[in-house]
């Protein structure tokens, strides 16, 4: 079993688990989480290599390091991994993500339990990005919920509880109509007088009944979309981003959030495609509200963490919108601008956090000035931004390109319209970041005592390094994360639509 | 051609900006100026050496037997592939007029570069803070506009395009403390940004229909009937106009979709190149730093969407409406930014609505140029004058800078009467007056001359309007002339001493530019640059009637402009009193600004998105919210059921049961 290397990205969260259980003070804490994420960093460095190595070997099949361990005979459950691109591409993300958020929550209080907690998610992150088998993959999706509700509600800020309860149970709603698509699935996975199956890669060789896709895709694809951040089932994102920690917010914007994207095309696409194509417009209207909505409403707030809440808002509207335009360059760009969002937003929250913890305001008009103050966090802060409204040489600029021209490749009339109000938030995204720029690092100094403010420590400096480095590696060399992502679409979904 | 010294074009001034961006600050800043002239003045050399072996080296892989100037694709290494067709490459584009721009470039970059030396430093000869991360954002400015226009596809070009707005932003917040500087950057970029948005599109659609990005296929069609006279291959004829000729791409609210696709990529243009009505950022960008409003935003950046209408120029000649467009959008605004620099006060917003209406000539030169009427002439007139007045008017800029350095204020009624102090300044000054207002010899009457001809030959009605513009142009700079360096004498305050001219590093580039002001004009740019790559030799067929013209207008304009401002006198004012709506509104620049702050305050931000952030707030997350509340309010509403009481449970049981029992009584009967 251990021979896969798969399974290491669980055991090792469950590993740093038990370690942190055995740890006394905050200094070996810290060993544990650096340890931990290093060596998760390493392993999906390694499974890169690999996949990268068996592609070119010529191996074609849909999923590679593929493993399968009975769970569950009676309903057929198993532990069931293997990755193909987007999966790669994902796990390198969290890796990556935790790694920094390890970093940024260097002086968090109670470190033991905080990083229990965050190790606890992480497992269900990484343990969703290797699961094909529906059944585990609800799990550890849970998995990594839950602990978001404490991780809030203890070391959160401002009105805690509230957010906590609240991005809870929207997610929670989100789930039941979730496990309502998956069971649903479930009893068509296979045709009659067939044993079922939860397996992915064995679904989506028996068509699912029309009729039972029209009424499957809704549910899984609302689902997962609560997590997306879909308009109208956003608004647990700007209470509970304002009210999380930094590594939290850095992991759940990051991270968690692209459960949502990865789930989507994972299950609600790739198992039903033709409900997909018969349905997209409902969600394209929807997602393309969200693109343009989340931007506009990003152009009046105060508070730092929610415009970038708003902001990820239009940035993974972005995210569903391409994934529905059901072509591979469109699907591709959403990907990327997965990757994207999660390494810009992670720094956005990092840098944000950063910035709390001197001033202890996250409120623009009670800030000013601060790059005097602080150059290096603000530099940072201003590369972000930078990436965010899509300076080519960074990542949103490759994404999104990716996506506005595949997209607009859509045979459809009213697809290409829908791209071009997409587009739009080009702009919209260039106002809201310019004016927190201006107003918080530009103009002189607002508050006297900001003055003696000190610039970054080296765990900031080193988690935000990590994270700009990621963002221009993407951004300077898009070909390669294009090609890794673009072979994994694979030809079967689109000859189902006729494509 | 090898591609080592176009690779190295590229490389060094990105290699400086990433050295200077990381180390600088911990350089001195003497090492820091110096490692950036350096940089610029190796690329240069390199930029020079390319231009001049494109040119003279006769190598067929650039010329064609017939002497047709080819172009050549150096090096094209793919960036993104989105699909096998739609690729973004970056690569090296060598044509007459990417030679000619890399010469421009690397020219006024390299005398900024120097003459910041001087200027960037207090008068005690102490380095401004952040000298560092200025030549840092220098050089990179310099990477991305001159990977700006060796694109070899659009999509490469558009991203450039946003890499000079992002190092322009950069630079106009250069003084960042300054809330003016900051929201001047602001606007600079969010206007730019829009109009991007319209060159977005018109790439999307572009490529949709045609599917290539690359320069060469979009527009290797040669226009109808004149293949023969040309002698361009019939051949080449091919895709693209096949493509928009076949009755499969729609028609939108009367225009073709080619038309649509001309229109949007020319609004990025206008944009970038400041025409109405997305002017507005120009004239704001001078609180910049002066060498930086001297490169940027009168030499190179702002050129670029006249440059982006000449690289797509033969697409443009499909659609002869998207060109009159072109030319109507020029006409106006060149006529509008003269009048508006006839009444402004600072001295470097003159400059800029004097470089607004001198890029709308260049933009109404190619949008007259027509292949029918002396092989384009106005394709090669606007390139022509692309470069004359990229060096007359960085020179009126550097000058200006050296007289802000001198007097500390950019307000001329703190400056009258500099001539005896800062003879330098004085003389280089006028020859760049004298350029631009149209007088022979210098370069500005022959690229001018040009363009009215290209004009004539189109429309009179242009023609005239143009060519009072061209007097308006003469006045406005004389004008400036005079109140700077006449008016009346400079009276020095106690204590002060008197301004004087500046140190070498910011005199030499005023003398080269000044020189080549002076000279430029012989250039025969026809042998060079022309639309279609065969030489034209325009002085066989120039037109004295026309020069002559444009000649007498500038003088007369002169002669008022002397008359009314070289000593002190009140005709300013009277003439300002027979005219008083014209020149408020003028001065206030027909109040376009307020226009726009109307629209993004007033309407925007408070009609669009203040009601969208409350009805989330409200509507949606309140839906979400009420949700809750009412499952609150419904558990409240049956707890006191689960009371506890034995009594009452009874009770419920004995209704209950009776209920079930009455029940299945009806159901049984």
């Amino acid at each position: 079993m251990f021979s896969n290397i798969l399974i290491w990205f669980v055991v090792i969260p469950l590993l740093m688990l038990a370690g942190l259980g055995l740890c006394r003070d905050v200094k070996q804490v810290r060993a544990v989480a650096v340890a931990g994420s290093t060596a998760l960093i390493a392993r999906s460095v390694k499974l890169l290599v690999d996949y990268l190595a068996i592609r070119a070997a010529g191996d074609t099949a849909p999923m590679l390091f593929q493993g399968s361990w009975t769970w569950f005979a009676p309903l057929n459950i198993n532990l069931a991994v293997g990755v193909d691109g987007i999966s790669v591409a994902m796990i390198l993300l969290s890796s990556i993500i935790l790694f920094t958020g390890s970093f940024a929550s260097w002086q968090v209080p109670q470190p033991k339990a905080f990083f229990l907690w965050l190790i606890l998610l992480s497992t269900g992150v990484f343990g969703f990005f290797i699961s094909i088998d529906l059944f585990t993959m609800f799990m550890f999706y849970e998995v990594a919920l839950i602990p978001m509700y404490l991780l809030i509600g203890v070391w959160g800020t401002g009105r805690k509880e509230y957010s906590a309860m609240k991005l809870t149970l929207m997610l929670m709603g989100g789930s039941a109509f979730l496990m309502l698509g998956l069971i649903g699935i479930y009893y068509h996975s296979a045709p009659a007088g067939q044993p079922l199956t939860w397996n992915i890669l064995e679904i989506v060789n028996n068509t699912i009944d029309p009729a039972w896709q029209r009424f499957l895709f809704p549910m899984t694809f609302v689902g997962f979309g609560v997590l997306g951040a879909m308009f109208p089932f956003h608004t647990w994102s700007p209470d509970g981003h304002a009210c999380a920690p930094t590594a939290v917010s850095m992991l759940h914007a990051g991270v968690l959030m692209k459960l949502g994207g990865y789930g989507c095309f994972r299950v609600a696409i790739y198992l039903m495609p033709q409900a997909a194509n018969e349905l997209a417009w409902i969600f394209l209207i929807l997602t393309g509200i969200s693109v343009v909505y989340g931007a506009f409403s990003a152009c009046v707030q105060t508070d730092l963490k929610y415009i970038n809440a708003y902001s990820s808002v239009s940035h993974c509207g972005l995210v569903l919108f391409a994934i529905l335009m059901l072509n591979t360059t469109a699907m591709t760009g959403a990907i990327m601008q997965m990757l994207s969002h999660g390494l810009m937003t992670a720094l956005f929250f990092a840098l944000i956090g950063m910035i709390y913890g001197r001033t202890h305001t996250r409120d623009i008009t009670k800030m000013g000035g601060l790059m005097r103050i602080m150059p290096y966090l603000c530099v940072c802060y201003v590369i972000a931004g930078m990436a965010s409204l899509g300076l080519p040489g960074l990542s949103g600029f490759v994404a999104e390109m990716t996506i506005f021209v595949g997209s607009f490749q859509h045979a459809d009339m009213f697809h290409r319209v829908f791209t071009i109000v997409a587009c739009c938030s080009i702009v919209i995204t260039a106002v809201y970041i310019l004016r927190v720029v201006g107003k918080l690092l530009f103009g002189p100094v607002y508050d006297k005592h900001h003055l003696e403010l000190t610039d970054a420590t080296w765990w900031e400096r080193f988690s935000t390094a990590c994270l700009i480095v990621s963002v221009a590696a993407i951004g300077c060399f898009p070909n390669f994360f294009s090609n890794l992502i673009k072979f994994t679409f694979s030809p079967e979904i689109f000859k189902v639509l006729g494509m | 051609m090898d591609a080592t010294l176009p690779i190295l074009i590229l490389a060094i001034p990105l290699g400086m900006f990433l050295v200077l961006g990381l180390a600088g600050y911990k350089m001195s800043h003497k090492m820091a100026g110096v490692l950036g002239c350096l940089g610029m003045g190796t690329t240069l050399v390199l930029a020079y050496t390319t231009a001049f072996t494109y040119f003279f080296s006769g190598s067929p892989e650039f010329v064609s037997a017939a002497g047709e100037r080819l172009q050549a694709v150096i090096f094209n290494h793919t960036w993104l592939a989105f699909t096998d067709k739609l690729v973004i490459r970056l690569g090296f584009l060598l044509d007459p007029i990417s030679a000619m721009m890399l010469v421009v470039i690397t020219t006024i970059s390299f005398m900024v570069h120097l003459y910041s030396m001087g200027y960037m430093r207090d008068h005690h000869g102490v380095f401004e803070r952040g000298f560092q991360r200025f030549y840092a954002f220098l050089s990179l400015f310099s990477f991305s506009m001159l990977g700006l226009v060796v694109a070899t596809n659009i999509f490469q070009m558009y991203i450039f395009w946003e890499l000079v707005g992002a190092s322009s932003y950069l630079l106009i917040g250069f003084y960042y403390v300054k809330p003016s500087a900051v929201s001047a950057s602001k606007k600079a970029f969010i206007v730019t940004r829009f109009a991007d948005l319209g060159f977005l599109i018109g790439i999307l659609i572009l490529s949709y229909y045609t599917g290539t990005f690359n320069f060469t296929e979009l527009t290797s069609a040669p226009v109808e009937g004149l293949a023969d006279v040309f002698s361009v291959s019939e051949t080449t004829a091919q895709s693209v106009r096949s493509i928009f000729e076949s009755s499969a791409t729609p028609v939108f609210l009367g225009g073709s979709v080619l038309t649509w696709a001309l229109v949007l990529i020319f609004m990025g243009g206008m944009g970038k190149s400041a025409m109405l009505p997305l002017h507005i950022w120009l004239p704001d960008a001078m609180e910049g730093p002066t060498p930086v409003s001297a490169l940027i935003h009168a030499a190179t950046m702002v050129v670029a969407g006249v440059y982006l209408v000449a690289r797509l120029f033969p697409l443009y000649l499909m659609e002869v409406s998207a060109l009159e467009f072109v030319t109507w959008v020029g006409a106006l605004t060149a006529l509008y930014a003269a009048i508006v620099a006839c009444t402004q006060i600072d001295i470097k917003r003159v400059l800029a609505f004097s470089t607004i209406s001198q890029i709308a000539f260049m933009m109404v030169s190619l949008g007259v140029a027509r292949p029918e009427f002396h092989h384009g002439l106005g394709y090669m007139a606007s390139m022509f004058h692309l470069f004359t007045h990229a060096m007359f008017k960085a020179l009126l800029f550097l000058g200006a800078g050296a007289l802000i350095h001198a007097i500390g204020s950019n307000d001329y009624t703190a400056m009258h009467g500099l001539r005896k102090y800062m003879p330098v300044t004085h003389w280089t000054f006028l020859i760049g007056c004298l350029a631009i207002a149209g007088i022979i010899p210098f370069s500005g009457f022959f690229s001018k001359d040009e363009i009215l001809s290209s004009c004539l030959g189109n429309s009179t009605f242009i023609y005239i309007w143009m060519s009072l513009v061209a007097g308006l142009t003469a006045f406005y700079m004389f004008r400036l002339y005079y109140l700077i360096f006449w008016w009346k004498e400079h009276k020095i305050p106690e204590g002060h001493h008197a301004p004087h001219d500046q140190p070498w590093t910011m005199s030499l580039p005023l003398v080269i530019l000044a020189a080549i002001s002076l000279v430029a004009g012989f250039i025969p740019f026809g042998k060079f640059v022309t639309w279609n790559g065969h030489p034209y030799d325009f002085m066989a067929h120039f037109d004295w009637s026309v020069a002559a013209v444009s000649l007498c207008v500038a003088i007369v304009a002169i002669v008022l402009a002397t008359a009314m401002y070289r000593k002190e006198n009140d005709l300013p004012a009277k003439f300002r009193a027979a005219l008083p709506r014209l020149w408020t509104w003028a001065h206030h620049r027909f109040y376009w600004d307020e226009l726009y702050l109307f629209i993004t305050h007033k309407i925007i931000f408070d009609r669009i998105c203040r009601p969208i952030a409350w009805f989330d707030r409200h509507i949606i997350d309140g839906t979400m919210d009420a949700f809750a509340t009412i499952t609150h309010a419904a558990s409240r509403a049956i707890r006191p059921l689960q009371s506890g009481q034995v009594q009452l449970y009874v009770w419920w049981y004995l209704l209950g049961a009776l209920a079930l029992g009455g029940i299945t009584m009806l159901c049984l009967l």
